[in-house]
């Protein structure tokens, strides 16, 4: 949600003014639940002594904490206001990123995946390359991970500072270093299983907070059917209620995507690349307890996650149809004093929360920001330790050693995050580039390892080469819409297609290299023999068998309710 | 979790909801007898009185189902 931050960035320029005003009770609020990360993170410090414990949680995670840990590491308070926001702007359209954009890629990974990733025992994505390729693809993949996940941590940690700014009037300096100080004790002290008790805690206060404005909303409305006539009335001929009629065409609807675009570029690369190799939410999984619980886990965070536009875009929808005057884009905005879309989540929350109330709704936006930069800077540590440091650096330290490396190492991951945020402060175009990275890194990522835990015949060569070659294509294909923007139309198949199709595109294209020059390279160098690849590949591992266990308790049942549920909810939403 | 001795999260979330429960219906209440100079859309429902109480039930279920003493 780049442009949401830019675009909040620029009503900085507007006088010095708040949306909200606080109660002491209010205050409280706040206050009490940065008293208890805190004395979370202090209580868990003597449960983390070992590495397995610091950096896995212990491996003990139950399937439900796991599985809603794995989803509040993605359930940033960014993606609330920024979806939100989107919701007022495109309609129900957003929801493509909570459905399509989600469920089908969450599913995949609890059923297909998470056995391998399990079984292989390895403790991060970067582990999984090394055993499945070699040093050289997980040393590629641990750098450029870092890299983005240290950037990705900074400008959370900016949008929360501006978005406090903008809706509380609290000093951005104040916002970024007690929000960082905070993550950087509790994660500091209890490591990855205090990262995901306070990510639990976080999600349940992001409903709790957030969940009574579609309440009231519905009520004032008469129901969604209510909501529908009076957003009609005000948009005449808009159609902000269907998913999927408005994009046979790129011009047909609002943000100039084609179908086609939704499908194999979110729907299929983006998305299957984020939530399946993307270490930041695949770490919660790997804490799970057993093998079982490992493929639950996604299963249970695609049920929740299919039911968060309820939280996030209803509000939005809302918006259209009772705030007055209509909210404009920023600019617009800045130049009548009036509000921008951008600010859509507070106006709601504004108007139907009164003291109490709105320190919780205020309390599950600072929940949401912490838990997507607590996930950033642990993952950010046990790769740095594990795939950087242990790899390349120091191989034989003590267990003691690498727990005492990963402390230190979440304190500098939050500085230099700290350090990105006031980049960001001063460069607001590095905000362009930040979906860009997406696409450079997660989209062939998703290629190497798919390849890799499905054909056996793929060789280590093929592998490097064909992570290599898909980010190279992506970077390529990035800075050539850059120097000639009349290249978007072979990159996008359109002229007419906007940021977001262009980076669905090159995701797209760019795994499609990765894949084409792995199998190539594969079929020309040698593999792996088989004997090396138990527990990492199909065909060459003994999955355990759920035969024994009753219907209910199969993961692969509820994937098929969770998949039925999804197909029906975008039929009725068509 | 199956550490011994390692309190359920569940107990913390009941705690903190326990404790939004107290605040918020009690701001709530506050509302209904001093009704703000301002109020909020759909004020008359007095949401803080019955969201707070379903915080402070919840809290409370979850702080004695998961409380250390019952999980020994």
């Amino acid at each position: 949600m780049s442009n949401y931050l830019i675009a909040l960035s620029l009503g900085d320029a507007a006088p010095p003014s708040r949306l909200l005003a606080l109660a002491p009770v209010d205050m409280a609020i706040i206050a009490i639940y940065f008293a208890m990360v805190l004395g979370i993170g202090f209580y868990l410090k003597r449960y983390t002594k070992t590495g397995n414990d610091f950096f896995l949680a212990g491996r003990e995670m139950t399937a439900w904490v796991a599985g809603l840990s794995f989803l509040a590491a993605n359930l940033g308070a960014l993606e609330l206001m920024g979806w939100a926001a989107a919701a007022y702007q495109y309609g129900i359209l957003a929801t493509h990123w909570y459905w399509i954009g989600a469920i089908p890629a969450m599913l995949f990974l609890g059923i297909v995946m998470m056995p391998f990733y399990y079984i292989s025992k390895t403790h991060s994505v970067p582990g999984y390359l090394k055993l499945r390729y070699g040093e050289s693809s997980r040393a590629l993949s641990a750098v450029t991970f870092g890299f983005m996940t240290v950037l990705m941590s900074g400008i959370n940690m900016y949008s929360m500072a501006l978005v406090m700014k903008v809706v509380l009037g609290w000093d951005i300096n104040f916002s970024i270093w007690v929000s960082s100080i905070t993550v950087a004790i509790y994660v500091g002290m209890g490591g990855l299983l205090s990262a995901i008790f306070n990510e639990v805690l976080q999600f349940v206060l992001i409903w709790l907070g957030a969940l009574l404005i579609s309440v009231i909303g519905l009520i004032e409305t008469g129901g969604w059917g209510g909501m529908v006539a009076r957003i009609h009335a005000n948009f005449p001929g808009g159609d902000y209620t269907h998913l999927w009629r408005t994009m046979g065409s790129f011009t047909d609807n609002p943000m100039g995507i084609h179908w086609t675009g939704i499908v194999l570029g979110l729907g299929w690369v983006i998305s299957f690349g984020y939530w399946t190799t993307d270490f930041l939410v695949v770490q919660r999984v790997l804490a799970a307890k057993d093998l079982r619980s490992a493929k639950m886990a996604p299963i249970i965070g695609a049920g929740f996650k299919m039911m968060v536009p309820f939280i996030v875009i209803l509000p939005g929808l809302l918006g259209l149809a009772v705030l007055h005057p209509k909210l404009v884009g920023e600019a617009q905005a800045v130049a009548t004093g009036g509000h921008s879309y951008n600010e859509v989540l507070p106006l709601m929350l504004a108007r139907y929360c009164g003291p109490g109330l709105l320190g919780l709704g205020i309390t599950a936006l600072i929940a949401g920001f912490m838990s997507g930069m607590a996930g950033n800077v642990s993952a950010f540590a046990t790769v740095w330790t594990y795939d950087i440091y242990k790899a390349l650096v120091r191989k034989d330290a003590t267990d003691a050693h690498y727990v005492k490396m990963g402390r230190w190492c979440t304190i500098l991951g939050v500085l230099v995050s700290i350090g990105t945020a006031y980049l960001v402060m001063q460069f607001l175009s590095i905000m362009d580039y930040v979906q860009a990275l997406f696409s450079f890194f997660i989209a062939p990522l998703f290629g190497t390892v798919l390849l890799g835990m499905l054909w056996k015949r793929c060789s280590p060569a093929g592998g490097f080469w064909g992570l290599l070659a898909g980010t190279l294509s992506s970077i390529g294909m990035w800075a050539w819409v850059k120097l000639d923007p009349a290249a978007l139309k072979y990159i996008a198949l359109s002229p007419n297609a906007r940021d977001m199709a262009e980076n669905m595109y090159r995701a797209l294209w760019s795994w499609i290299v990765c894949v084409v020059v792995t199998v190539v390279v594969s079929l020309l160098t040698k593999p792996k023999p088989e004997s090396e690849l138990t527990g990492l590949v199909y065909g060459c591992t003994e999955v355990p068998g759920e035969g024994h266990l009753p219907v209910y308790q199969r993961p692969v049942f509820w994937a098929v309710i969770v998949g039925v549920c999804f197909v029906v909810l975008n039929v009725v939403f068509w | 979790m199956h550490r011994p001795g390692l309190i359920s999260i569940w107990f913390f979330i009941g705690i903190l909801l326990l404790a939004y429960g107290v605040l918020i219906t009690g701001a709530g209440l506050y509302g209904l007898v001093s009704p703000p100079a301002r109020p909020v859309v759909f004020g008359q429902l007095h949401a803080g009185i019955w969201w707070g109480a379903l915080l402070l039930v919840l809290g409370a279920v979850y702080t004695v189902r998961f409380s250390p003493r019952r999980q020994k």
